[in-house]
Formats: structure tokens, sequence, C-alpha cells
């Protein structure tokens, strides 16, 4: 992306192709690794379905995995979170992701089926496969949304993400290709509630690739030994810390206030900079977007990179030394003082509470 | 295998380029050495920059340079806590055809000089620190050892355009060690607003300047200045004070700014701007008699590492482009006669430098520098008491305008006394000759 | 062996700043770097050199000045530099990128065959981590993105082993060359080129290629006119009008305190939830 800050015209109109108007439906990729669909396809369907009401027309969801019985099984939750139907390709090929048969069966489907609109998670995964894709039938691809509308005036989609590392917002439109993609970070949007009881249809299709035609073949799988890790997106309750610690013992403060709530760890990028935490608590626009109830930043300065990533929790605490720090913007509760100090009395002041369900 | 130049240039701001461009037109084998990113990633400040010493190098310059505002108007205020009393200067003879004096931005300014010397046929590198002169036997210099793997580099001849701290210099003794007292530390921002805004602001068209000097009671009895710049879409301000004086405690830079910042006088200017860059940089301040020698064994020190700064009228880029030039031609007319870069033959850079305004000017406001040190009043009660003298005299209250000049003259001498007014007059009319 | 480097010149991000009037990018004075991401994998295309010898190109699509990007490259160890610079490609998307840059690493493979191409994870700017993708995609590249360790590299057969990070674990693949890798960040630390790289690159000619140099197949398909999205507007975040309570105390006792309160009455159920939560994890722990 070039100069997005400058670059086009405002509403430069396309009249879409009479051929791609036939394209109808939201689609949401499922993401299914291991036999567990990753969850930011449910907050995907849970999107999709407020954009295809908004059009009047189906969600859908497409999985494509190796035949099991797991496949059904998300087929339902797919339904249950607001899908009206799932494309199922079965293919012992598709058993570990590979960039070419993902590639190639998603493209197959697309064209078939013809989606309007086509959502993955922005993941490893969901972002080497979207592109793929999208260069594949050579249309529009907007990276890591934070907002998703429907402009009913061009019955496209704006699709509204970060740039220049979280300075600006820019909302993108594809007018005159089809399908219109994006992908979405995990945690971005709300998870759906569960529908117990809805049902959809199922359509299933075949590959047709055989292991010879893949050129890349998976050796290994090392799954990751700290299962912690993928908590953090997840968390419920976060303590992170930042560069305002001092020093990397002080990180113990955090670790200890974390244990009294059941918390996980995370911490700002000059932290895993200097090795005080692993990369995979980098809280962040390069690390990971959080969506806990509660997140209690202690000596972290707030930077525009930081704020991206923590603004979905419903009640942010901030403990810094300075009143001005940019933190307190967007943090709901603000103490103003040493971290190192206010840290073990607020362990303490937690402890007690959480013992005794009284205040001292 | 080590390379060999003619001549290194240790530095890329105009000192040094000056230096290299003037060579390496004159054909010379030039490499000029930055630690920066690139030239000026270490001079974010905006500046005002002297016409005449760069048109002597770059006659053309007005057509390519990064300039910003041409400045049409001078205003020197004294500052006291509440109020300020000022002169303007403005004159439409500021917009002739060849203007005589700009604002630029050195971050940009310094990068499109640094063009012109590459196009002249100069090597540049940047990103790259000197961390020694390299020595022979004799202890003449044959060239800089670099920070990088395989970097030692010969030349016939090393200038160092290093910059007022000069580590180069001090390590290999041409220098003293700076010294609190004579070196200032400025502490400047740049403040972003629109255009209009600036130019409704200062009262001024869409490429005229205003440049402003500060002196008052902010900097507590202290040496220090302050000032500030119009750019083209950005104001540049700064104040300092002597780096002894910071050093004794109870002011601080950022401290001292942030006071200027928030002067009555002041404030209005910088309303709804947005703060951009901040960044502190030493300025010698120690006059004629703080220069070092400037020459010797195969080296040459030109701008701020030789201390060539006339603080009274915040002249500096001119005289380390003017003393860069200098050795350049120096070098060059060596070079043709085939005589090497010896002290002997080196002198002649000095007797040049002599024969300029650089050290004609040193040399004239060589007691200032004494003078503010044993005149601190200078910077409070001065000021104090032209704006006490201003409000009285302005403010309509019922009393004569003869008992109010009585009032004045009476408070002038109560604080000062006669002897000592006339004492400061004289000392200040002898430093300023 | 022969690598292509992809890299981008972006404005260093953190120090951009937006006109809070205008909403514009304010560029005065702003520097520019080499997007970072790309010095990963500029350092392991470096660390092949190290290896097999191998030679590495590097390439970048922008404006004139984006040669500075390029001969840093070459600073840092690179061998050749290529400038794709038309006013054609002005506004293009990673669509129509990929089509200007895979023209160019098609024809820069004619005359000297390439092993693999490299690309950042991301860029700072854009930051759609598409580009890559959409290289290999257009070449029929094997694509191996996120790569965090190359674990070998067999010449004769023309095979590479990769670790690829993915959500839960790391893959290992392993695949044929050519190919297309965008390293993980944080993965190695980019050398400091040696004085006599410095001079190279300093007295390097850059090669500059138009559209039409690089063999782009048709112009239509660049720039604004060959992207299929549209920005239709850029904005600032909103401000968040009202500002952190603030929490005070005369100690940190009395500060905690009072926090613990203060949320607690602002959000009923957290401390329900916070003790389920800790209860869970009690008995995850004696069970
Ligand atoms: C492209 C890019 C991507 C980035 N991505 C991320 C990202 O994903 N995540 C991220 O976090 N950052 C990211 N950053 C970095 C980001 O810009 C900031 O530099 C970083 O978030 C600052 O970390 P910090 O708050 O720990 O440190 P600082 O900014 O140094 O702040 C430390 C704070 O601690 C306070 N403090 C000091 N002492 C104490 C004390 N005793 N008690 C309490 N408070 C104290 C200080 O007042 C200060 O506010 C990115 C940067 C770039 C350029
Ligand atoms: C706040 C402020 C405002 C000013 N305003 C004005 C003004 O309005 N008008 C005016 O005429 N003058 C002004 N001056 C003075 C003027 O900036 C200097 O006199 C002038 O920059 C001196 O030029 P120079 O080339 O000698 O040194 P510098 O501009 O300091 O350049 C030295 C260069 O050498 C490089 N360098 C240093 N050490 C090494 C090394 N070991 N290896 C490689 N490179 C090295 C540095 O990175 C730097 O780029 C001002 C100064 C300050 C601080
Ligand atoms: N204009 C460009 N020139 C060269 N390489 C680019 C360009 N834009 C993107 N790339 C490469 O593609 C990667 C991903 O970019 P992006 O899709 O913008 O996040 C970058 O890290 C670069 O390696």
């Amino acid at each position: 992306m070039t100069e997005p800050a400058t670059s086009r015209p405002a509403g430069r109109t396309v009249e879409l192709d009479e051929r791609l108007k036939a394209y109808k439906g939201v689609w949401v990729f499922m993401e299914m690794e291991r036999g567990h669909v990753h969850p930011v396809s449910w907050e995907l369907i849970g999107e999709a379905r407020k954009l295809a009401d908004t059009l009047g027309v189906e969600v859908w969801g497409v999985l494509l995995a190796t035949p099991g019985e797991a496949n059904k099984a998300a087929a339902q939750s797919a339904f249950a979170y607001g899908a009206d139907g799932v494309y199922l390709m079965e293919d012992a090929i598709l058993a570990e992701y590979r960039t070419a048969p993902y590639t190639a069966g998603l493209s197959y489907l697309v064209d078939t089926y013809k989606p309007e609109i086509l959502l993955l998670g922005a993941t490893t995964l969901g972002r080497d496969l979207a592109s793929a894709v999208a260069t594949t039938l050579a249309t529009g691809l907007t990276a890591d949304c934070t907002k998703l509308a429907i402009d009913m005036d061009t019955r496209s989609m704006a699709a509204t993400r970060p740039t220049f590392g979280g300075s600006l917002l820019c909302t993108i439109h594809t007018l005159k290709a089809r399908p219109q993609m994006a992908t979405v970070r995990p945690r971005v949007m709300a998870m759906p509630a569960k529908q117990a009881g809805r049902t959809g249809r199922i359509i299933t299709t075949d590959l047709g690739l055989k292991e010879e035609d893949i050129v890349t073949k998976v050796l290994d799988y090392i799954p990751d030994r700290d299962q912690d890790q993928a908590q953090l997106a997840f968390a419920d309750f976060i303590v992170a810390g930042g560069r305002g610690l001092g020093k990397p013992e002080n990180f113990r403060l955090v670790n200890d206030l974390a244990s009294v709530l059941g918390a996980e760890v995370g911490g700002t990028r000059p932290l895993v900079q200097a090795g005080w935490i692993g990369a995979e608590r980098q809280i962040g626009q390069t690390g990971k977007t959080i969506r806990p109830k509660l997140y209690i930043a202690a000596g972290i300065s707030g930077a525009i990179q930081h704020r991206v990533g923590v603004e979905g929790a419903d009640c942010i605490v901030a403990i810094n030394s300075d009143p001005n720090a940019p933190i307190f913007d967007f943090a709901h509760f603000g103490l103003v003082g040493d971290a190192t100090k206010i840290l073990p009395a607020l362990t303490e002041a937690f402890r007690h509470r959480l013992a005794t369900g009284n205040a001292i | 295998m080590t390379e060999k130049f003619d001549a290194i240039v240790v530095g890329a701001g105009p000192a040094g380029s000056a230096a290299a461009y003037v060579m390496a037109k004159a054909g010379l084998s030039v490499l000029q050495l930055e630690r920066g990113e690139y030239p000026g990633a270490k001079n974010v400040q905006g500046a005002i920059l002297y016409s005449d010493a760069l048109e002597r190098i770059i006659p053309e310059f007005r057509d390519e340079a990064p300039l910003e505002r041409h400045i049409v108007e001078q205003r020197v205020w004294m500052l006291t806590d509440k109020s300020h009393i000022g002169l303007d200067y403005r004159s439409d003879e500021f917009n002739e055809e060849k203007p005589d004096r700009y604002s630029i931005i050195r971050a940009q300014f310094d990068r499109w000089f640094c063009t012109k010397v590459k196009a002249a046929g100069a090597l540049v590198i940047c990103d790259t620190v000197v961390k020694a002169l390299l020595k022979d036997a004799q202890g003449r210099v044959i060239g800089v050892k670099t920070d990088r793997e395989g970097g030692d580099i010969l030349a016939g001849v090393v200038i160092l355009a290093d910059g007022v701290n000069s580590t180069l210099a001090r390590d290999a003794g041409y220098r003293a060690e700076l010294d609190g007292d004579n070196t200032a530390l400025v502490a400047k921002e740049m403040h972003f607003l629109r255009p209009e805004v600036i130019q409704n602001r200062f009262n001024i068209g869409e490429k005229e300047g205003v440049a402003f000097e500060l002196v008052g009671t902010l900097t507590k009895g202290k040496i220090g200045m302050g000032f500030i710049y119009t750019n083209l879409e950005s104001i540049s301000i700064g104040i300092g004070c002597m780096v002894g004086d910071f050093e004794k405690g109870g002011l601080t830079p950022y401290g001292l700014l942030d006071e200027l910042k928030a002067h009555p006088s002041v404030k209005p200017l910088l309303a709804g701007s947005e703060m951009k860059e901040y960044s502190a940089h030493l300025i010698p301040e120690g006059g004629y008699k703080a220069i070092p020698k400037v020459y010797g064994d195969g080296w040459m020190l030109v701008g701020d590492s030789a201390g060539l700064v006339n603080s009274i009228h915040r002249e500096g880029s001119n005289m380390a482009m003017t003393s860069g030039q200098l050795a350049a031609e120096t070098v060059i007319a060596l070079k043709k006669e085939g005589k090497a870069c010896s002290t002997q033959n080196l002198a002649r850079y000095k007797s040049a430098l002599d024969d300029s305004y650089v050290i004609k000017d040193m040399k004239k406001y060589q007691g200032m520098p004494g003078f503010l040190h044993g005149n601190r009043h200078v910077f409070t009660l001065y000021p104090e008491l032209m704006s006490q003298a201003a409000s009285t005299m302005l403010r309509v209250d019922g009393l004569d305008k003869k008992s109010k000049e009585k009032q004045v003259t009476k408070a002038f001498r109560e604080k000062r006394g006669l002897f000592g007014l006339v004492g400061d007059a004289i000392k200040f009319a002898r430093a300023f000759r | 062996m022969h690598v292509v480097v992809c890299i981008k010149q972006v404005p260093d991000s953190a120090q951009i700043r937006v006109h809070p009037v205008t909403n514009t990018i304010m560029r005065q004075g702003v520097p520019t770097i080499i997007n970072p991401f790309d010095l990963f994998s500029l350092e392991e295309a470096l660390r092949l050199k190290d290896q097999f010898g191998a030679k590495v190109t590097v390439l970048t699509m922008g404006p004139k000045m984006a040669d500075q990007a390029l001969r840093k490259a070459l600073t840092f160890g690179a061998d050749e530099a290529i400038l794709l610079t038309d006013r054609a490609f002005a506004g293009s998307d990673t669509l129509a990128t990929s089509l200007a840059i895979s023209s160019a690493i098609a024809k820069i493979g004619e005359k000297e065959p390439i092993d693999i191409v490299f690309c950042g994870k991301q860029t700072i700017d854009g930051d759609t981590a598409q580009v890559g993708p959409g290289i290999a995609t257009r070449l029929g590249l094997q694509q191996l993105t996120y790569v965090s360790k190359i674990v070998s590299i067999d010449r004769d057969a023309k095979e590479i082993v990769v670790h690829r990070r993915a959500e839960g674990g790391v893959q290992v693949l392993k695949t044929s060359l050519p190919c297309l890798i965008t390293m993980l960040e944080d993965t190695n630390h980019i050398r400091f080129g040696t004085m006599a790289d410095a001079f190279r690159a300093a007295r390097y000619q850059i090669t500059e290629w138009s559209a039409t140099d690089a063999g782009v197949p048709d112009i239509g398909q660049c720039g604004l006119r060959g992207s299929p999205t549209v920005v239709k507007k850029v904005f600032a975040p909103s401000a968040r009008t009202d500002k952190a309570v603030p929490i005070t105390g005369e100690t940190p006792k009395a500060i905690s305190d009072s926090l613990v309160e203060t949320v607690f009455s602002a959000h009923p159920g957290l401390q329900e939830d916070l003790q389920t939560q800790v209860a869970a994890i009690s008995q995850g722990a004696s069970s």
C-alpha cells in the first residue's frame, strides 16, 4: 500500500461488472488446526451475520479439513454462532495447513459459489492464505480490519483498519472486484452468543488434488511447549508491565499480582526486546490484541502501538508515575505513583478482598 | 586494501559540507564521513541561514536549497515574568530579490547540502563514526580510524568538522576540554502550525518570516538567550544557558524552555500547535579568546569544532561554511603547488581566516562573554526596569507625563545607581566594539 | 545461489505525526527507514551469502528517493540493487504492487536464475503482509511465511527445510527451490557492514527500472487503475473524551484499597468472575 493518506480520490465510484453482480452472500473461512476451530472464526461469523442481515443475504462458513467427525461438530457450532450453511471440503491433503492446497481449494469454492464478501482471521494461517487467494482471484483484500460495515449506496463493504503504525485509520472499499476480502485479528470483534438448536445446510465438495501435486511437505509439527502463550489473547484478566518497572527483577511484582488474580501476564515491546519476557507476551499492534474484562498496566506509557492492542478491554487500570502519561487518556482508572510500591500493595488488597469477599 | 584520499572531512554539518564541496569541485578526491544515519539526522533544529557565506560557495543555492522563509522582521524582546518590551525592525527591503537570511530546518538543509557534495564528486559515507585520527611516527595525521571493520582510511589531510564536542580534536590534544562557562546548552523544540496560522499570527506573507531574540528574567540572572524562528509550517523555539550554570543546579534546560513557552507573551504565539521534535545542543560561546589552534600537521579545525560562533549575533553556520571554504581552498592551493599539508603550509588557512570577517568579528566581540559574565543584571534588572518604565509611561492614571519620567529615572538610579548605569553602558560599548 | 530481497522504504512510524486539524500526515522532517521487518530477511539473505557465497540482490519499488534504502542495504553487504520507479506505479495497492515487483523479479531471474526471494513479514506503513504472498502466487513460487529458522538447504536437490511459525506451534516444512520466504521478526540481527561494504555502497550505480524495463505485461494493471481497493476515508482515531478516573490516597495501601473498591463497584460481577477464576486455577493445580 503506498501512501494511503493522500493518494486516492474519495468517492471514486465504479459500476460493478454484470458478471460480478452474481456474487452473493458473506463467507467466513473457518480456520481449523488439529481438529480445533480457531475462535476468531466464530467472532467473524458473528460479524458476518450483521453484514449479511444488512445486505439481506446468507452467512456461510467454509471449512477445509481432513475427513473426520470434528468437521460436522464444527459446522454445528458455526450454525449456532449464526451461519446459514457450511461448505465443507474434505481431503487428507488438508490435514496440515499448506498454502498451495488451501489456496487451490478456497479459490475453487469462491469461483464456484461466488460470495460477495469473504472474511478470514488475521492469524499466521489466515494472512498467509488470504493474500494467496486474493492474488489468485485478482480481488481486493484489506488486512487487519478493526471495523466492518456496509455502504448501501455501492452495496460494498467499508473495511476500516489502522494505518501508519496506528496513528491513522482508513476505510477501504473494493468496488470493482468480487469477492471483497478482509482479515480481522482475533479478539477485535466480540464473540457472538451461541444459539442452541440453530441449524443449517452443509454442502460438501472435493479438493481434487493428489499429494504428489503438492511440493511442500510437512516434516513435523512442534507444538509450543509453553501452552500459556495462546492464552493471552483470550484471557479475561491480564496484568502487564512496561519499561517503567525499571529492572527485570521488578517484573516479579507483575507476576505476583497476576497469580493472585489468576491473570495472564503481558508486557510492552521494549520488554520483549530487552528479553524480560517472551515475544508471545507482547501486547499491542505487533503483538497480541487483548479483550480482557480487567487489564492492569504498570509502568506503561500507553504509546499508540500499545493502545491499539488493549482498547477492547472492559476495564483498564493504569499505574504510572507520570500524571501526563498518554495511558491515562484511555485507561478507565488511573493510579499516579511508583509501580514498584503500588503493585505489592495492590496484590495484597486484591488477595484480601478475593479471600474474604470484603473490603479491608 | 586501505583506501586513500586527498582529504577526509569528518562531519556533514555546514562546515564539513562546505569544505568537502569546495575541494571536490576542484577535482580533489574527497571522503566525507558522518556518524548520523544521514547528514542532518543529528541536527533537528530550525535555524537562521545567512546567505552570503553560502552564496560564495553555491551561488545558485536559492533555487535549490530547502529554505523555509526569508526573514523580513527581527524582534528583540526583553522579558520579565509577566511582560515584554521589545524592539522590532521590519523592512520591505528584506523582500529583496536575493534575501539576506532565511529560516531553515537543519535536518533538511544539511541533507541537501550533502547531495551537492556528492554531485560535486566527493564520496559521502554516513552511519560511520570516526573513532580516532591515524598518525605516523612523527605525529603527523595521515588518516582516520572508523568504527567499521577494516575501518582505517588514509588521507593527505583530515579536516575536523565534527562540531562543538569535537571529541577527536580533544582526544588528539588539539583542543582543551569543553569549558562549562564558555559553552551554552540549548533546549529547543519544533511546533507545528498551519502556514496560514503562522502568517496571520506573525503578520507576514506567504514566504516571509520573523526571527526573535529573547533575553530576560527567565534565566534567573544567568547568561542565556532564547529564540523563536518561523518556518513554513512550524515554529522553532529554544532557550539556553551556560552549561556551568546548569551544573550549579536550580535550572534545567527543559524547565527553562517550559517556562519560556508558558510566558504570557510567548504562549499565544504557540497556541494550537503540536510539538514534534525536541532536542538539546551545545553552542561554543567562548568567543575569540577560546579559539584553539586551528591547524597542525595534517589536520585543520573548521566550524564549531574550532569554536567559531558569534554568540551575540547568533551566527554560527555562516562562520562554519566560510571556515570550511577557507580550509578547502588552502588544501586546493597546496595540492596545485605539489606541497604537503604540513603545519607550516597549513598556516595559510589561519591567515586566510584572520583576514576574513570570521576572525574580525570574533575579535570585535571578544569582550562580550567577559562582560556578560560580570554583569548578570543585564538578564534581570534591565528587563525589569525597562518594563516598569514602559508600564509607568503607558498607563493613563491621572499622573502627568513629566512626573512619570521622573519616576522612571528614579527607579533606574535606585536600582543600579547612576555610576553603575554609566559604567555598564561604557563596558557594554567596549565589549561590543 | 542467487537471492532477491524485497525491501521497502517507510516513514519511521514512531515519529509520524498527524495534523490535528487537517488529518493529514505531516511529513516535514519525518525520517525514512528501511522497513524494520525487511531487515530480518536481508540479514538471513546475507547469511546465505556468508555460507554459500550467494549473490544478494535488493529490490524496491518506490519514488526516486527510495534509492537511499537500497544504498543502505548495500552498506549492510548486499551485492546488487534495483530501484523500480515509475509514475504508473503511484497509488498501487498490494495487488498492483505484487504485479510490479513480481515482473521485476522475473526479469532479474532471466539474467541469473533466482533460488530464493525474501520479503519482510509485513511493512510498518502498509502493514498488510500481503505483498510477499502476492509475489509468490504470481511467480508460482513455494510460499513460506513467518519463517523462524532456515534449518538446511540442499543445493543439489534444490531443497530447503525451514521452521514456520503457526498459531499453536512450529511447522517443519520441506519444499523445493525456488521459493519465497518472509522471516519472522527478532530471528536475527542486521549486521553493521564493513568499511569495504560502505565504500562499495557509496560508489554503486543503482539500476533504475520503469514499468516497461521491468517487463510489466499490462500497465493498466499498475498503480491506482490496477488496484481493486479504494481508500475512501482517512481519519484520526477519536480521542476518548473522558480521561482515566484518578484513584488517590496517602499510601500505596490506601490507593490500592480504594482502587479495588472502585473497580468492583463500577464492574459488578468482576469480583465473582475473579473468584471463580482463582478457584478454577487452584483446583487445576491440586488435581
Ligand atoms: C512499528 C512499531 C510497532 C510497535 N508495536 C508495539 C507493540 O505491539 N506493543 C508495544 O507495547 N509497543 C509497540 N511499539 C513500541 C511503542 O511505540 C512504545 O515504544 C512502547 O509501547 C513503550 O513501552 P513502555 O510503555 O514499556 O515504555 P516507555 O514508553 O518508556 O514508558 C515507561 C512508562 O513508565 C513510567 N514510569 C517510569 N517509572 C515508573 C515507576 N517507578 N512507576 C510507574 N511508572 C513509571 C513512565 O512515566 C513512562 O510512562 C511499537 C513501535 C513501533 C515503531
Ligand atoms: C539551538 C541552536 C540554534 C542555532 N541557531 C543558529 C542560527 O540561527 N544561525 C546560525 O548561523 N547558527 C546557529 N547556530 C549555530 C550553528 O548551528 C553551528 O555553528 C553550526 O551548525 C556549526 O556547523 P559545524 O558544521 O561546525 O558543526 P555541526 O553542524 O555540529 O556538524 C558536525 C557534524 O559532525 C558529525 N560528527 C561529529 N562527530 C563525528 C565523528 N566522530 N565521526 C563522524 N561524524 C561526526 C555530527 O554528526 C554532525 O553532523 C545554532 C546552534 C544551536 C545549538
Ligand atoms: N514497494 C515495495 N517495494 C519492495 N518490496 C515491497 C514493497 N511493498 C512491500 N514490499 C515487500 O512486501 C513485504 C510485505 O509488505 P506489506 O504487504 O505492505 O505488509 C515487505 O516487507 C517487503 O518485503
